[in-house]
């Protein structure tokens, strides 16, 4: 009943795709029929192109995700224990939190060229504030009883760090990081796009240059595919590390 | 008093704050209190006295301005696990279960393996939460949590126990039973007792000694001897002298609230 349910919207829009197309109240060169659609990514997936070119961008997603992961919540830590690093760090993350990160293509392909290097960055610039703000925000928002707690049982000012602010912190940082597993894929397809050289945005371009429409949302179905067993993913993840929440 | 017999000796302590709007407010005013060794004292007052203050101070958890507290360890300049405190809100880490919070300061003294396992077990086992070991604290009742806070504090051993109203979130038939569970435990262990509170019943049954603190300044305007604690009889609650004592006690902290009130107009 659960899936079901949770599938019910899906199929209902899928028929309602396929209905507009087939009566042809809207013309199938500006939307092919869902069914067309399926044919050709059943096509795609048995053919050579789709699955290299997905391997290409989700390991671009990944590195770029787990490097913002890690000097994200470094910043973000730095700024919420040390007074000095927030006032210097602060005002930067502000300006730089409402730029569109895909402002910057142009200039990042000038600095990293066409390759790898370029996406790459591109996704771990989208994915950085959120996980900045959100371990900052976490860390400051742990209780000071719980620190002061740990302090009188014992524990050295290092080891509350560790022990207390971090776990302390885990529910919202890791509301921050599915912020950016989001961002990732937001970053790799709209980069991947313009800096066109491989990867599932390249298909997307390139099929919708050719005039390939059935092919093009078929890849298009790929990657809403892969971003929702993503985000799946990271909430049973989530709920996993934080089972000790009623 | 020779050192030996000082539980806490606080000389001469002020305290001062600003708060977030607004004037300098004088949080305690040159307050000196002894506390003998393995004694129970209460600090009673109204709301904004000051006594959380004091508690926090003797705790090491602020910076101490003005004056000096002492224990048996030397002057108080940061926590230490010499000094177990007990928060009104429990302050049980919510990731760990009642046992893992338990072992975490028994981990914190150097002991490991079986024997602080053993060790997190008697203390669980003392406060009756067996059967509990596994539960994570949300998944407690207020009075749980607190049982489970009480044994985490006291599998440190420490010599002295400070408690910041920690019965004041529970209702009034769990906070009786704490009540006496508390005297029960600290007639065995014989720990000194700092007691945080505003009820001036919980501060004449379980307390030696009690100082009632007034408001704006915080000050001690009256140290009033009690020692019910030591009978054994039950039914103290019952009896003439405890009725009489409450009374006593109630007057001074009404005169006390009524004379802040006129002082701040």
């Amino acid at each position: 009943m659960g899936a079901l349910s949770r599938i019910a919207p899906l199929l209902i829009v899928a028929a309602f795709w396929e209905a507009i197309t087939r009566s042809g109240l809207v013309p199938t060169d500006l939307l092919p029929p869902f069914s067309t659609v399926v044919v050709a990514l059943v096509k795609l997936a048995t053919g050579g192109t789709l699955w290299p070119n997905t391997v290409d961008s989700v390991a671009r997603a990944a590195a770029g995700f787990g490097i913002a992961v890690v000097v994200g919540t470094g910043i973000g830590a730095g700024m919420a224990l040390w007074r000095g690093f927030e006032t210097a760090a602060g005002p930067l993350v502000q300006a730089f939190f409402p730029l569109p990160k895909s402002a910057l293509i142009p200039l990042v392909i000038v600095w990293f060229g066409l390759g790898d290097t370029a996406k790459t960055f591109l996704i771990f610039l989208g994915c950085l504030l959120p996980v900045i703000l959100s371990t900052y925000n976490g860390l400051r928002g742990v209780d000071q009883v719980l620190v002061w707690s740990a302090r009188s049982l014992g524990a050295t000012r290092a080891a509350v760090i560790r022990e207390v602010l971090l776990p302390g912190a885990m529910p919202q940082i890791l509301t921050g990081l599915r912020t950016a597993v989001a961002f990732s894929f937001l970053l790799m397809v709209s980069s991947e796009l313009i800096i066109a050289t491989n990867g599932l945005g390249y298909l997307i371009g390139s099929y919708g240059d050719n005039g390939a429409y059935p092919a093009m949302f078929a890849v298009i179905l790929v990657v809403t595919g892969l971003g929702y067993a993503a985000d799946r993913a990271f909430v049973a993840l989530s709920s996993f590390l934080l089972r000790w929440r009623e | 008093m020779s050192d030996t017999q000082t539980g806490i000796a606080i000389d001469r302590l002020s305290h001062r704050y600003v708060p977030r709007s607004g004037q300098p407010v004088t949080a305690l005013d040159n307050v000196s209190l002894q506390v003998p060794r393995n004694s129970f004292h209460a600090l009673l007052g109204p709301s904004g006295c000051g006594k959380s203050t004091l508690l926090f101070l003797i705790g090491g958890f602020l910076p101490i301005q003005e004056g000096q507290i002492r224990t048996a360890s030397g002057p108080v300049l940061a926590p230490g696990p010499e000094r177990g405190v007990v928060f009104q809100n429990f302050a049980l880490f919510p990731w760990k279960t009642v046992k893992q919070n338990v072992l975490y300061g028994i981990g914190k003294r150097g002991i490991r393996g079986a024997e602080a396992d053993q060790r997190a077990q008697h203390f669980i086992d003392l406060v009756h939460l067996s059967g509990f070991e596994n539960s994570f604290p949300a998944q407690l009742s207020g009075g749980m949590q607190q049982r489970a806070a009480l044994a985490r504090t006291l599998a440190t051993d420490p010599d002295i126990l400070l408690m910041d109203e920690p019965f004041g979130a529970l209702d009034a038939q769990t906070r009786r039973i704490m009540q006496e569970e508390l005297l029960a435990i600290w007639r065995d262990t014989r720990k000194t007792v700092v007691f945080v509170t505003h009820d001036v019943a919980e501060a004449v049954y379980l307390a030696d000694t009690i100082s009632v603190m007034s408001a704006r300044p915080g000050r001690i305007c009256q140290r009033i001897d009690a020692g019910f604690n030591r009978r054994a009889e039950t039914g103290v609650f019952k009896s003439p002298e405890f009725i009489g004592l409450v009374e006593h006690v109630w007057d001074l902290v009404r005169s006390e609230v009524d004379e802040a009130r006129q002082r701040s107009h």
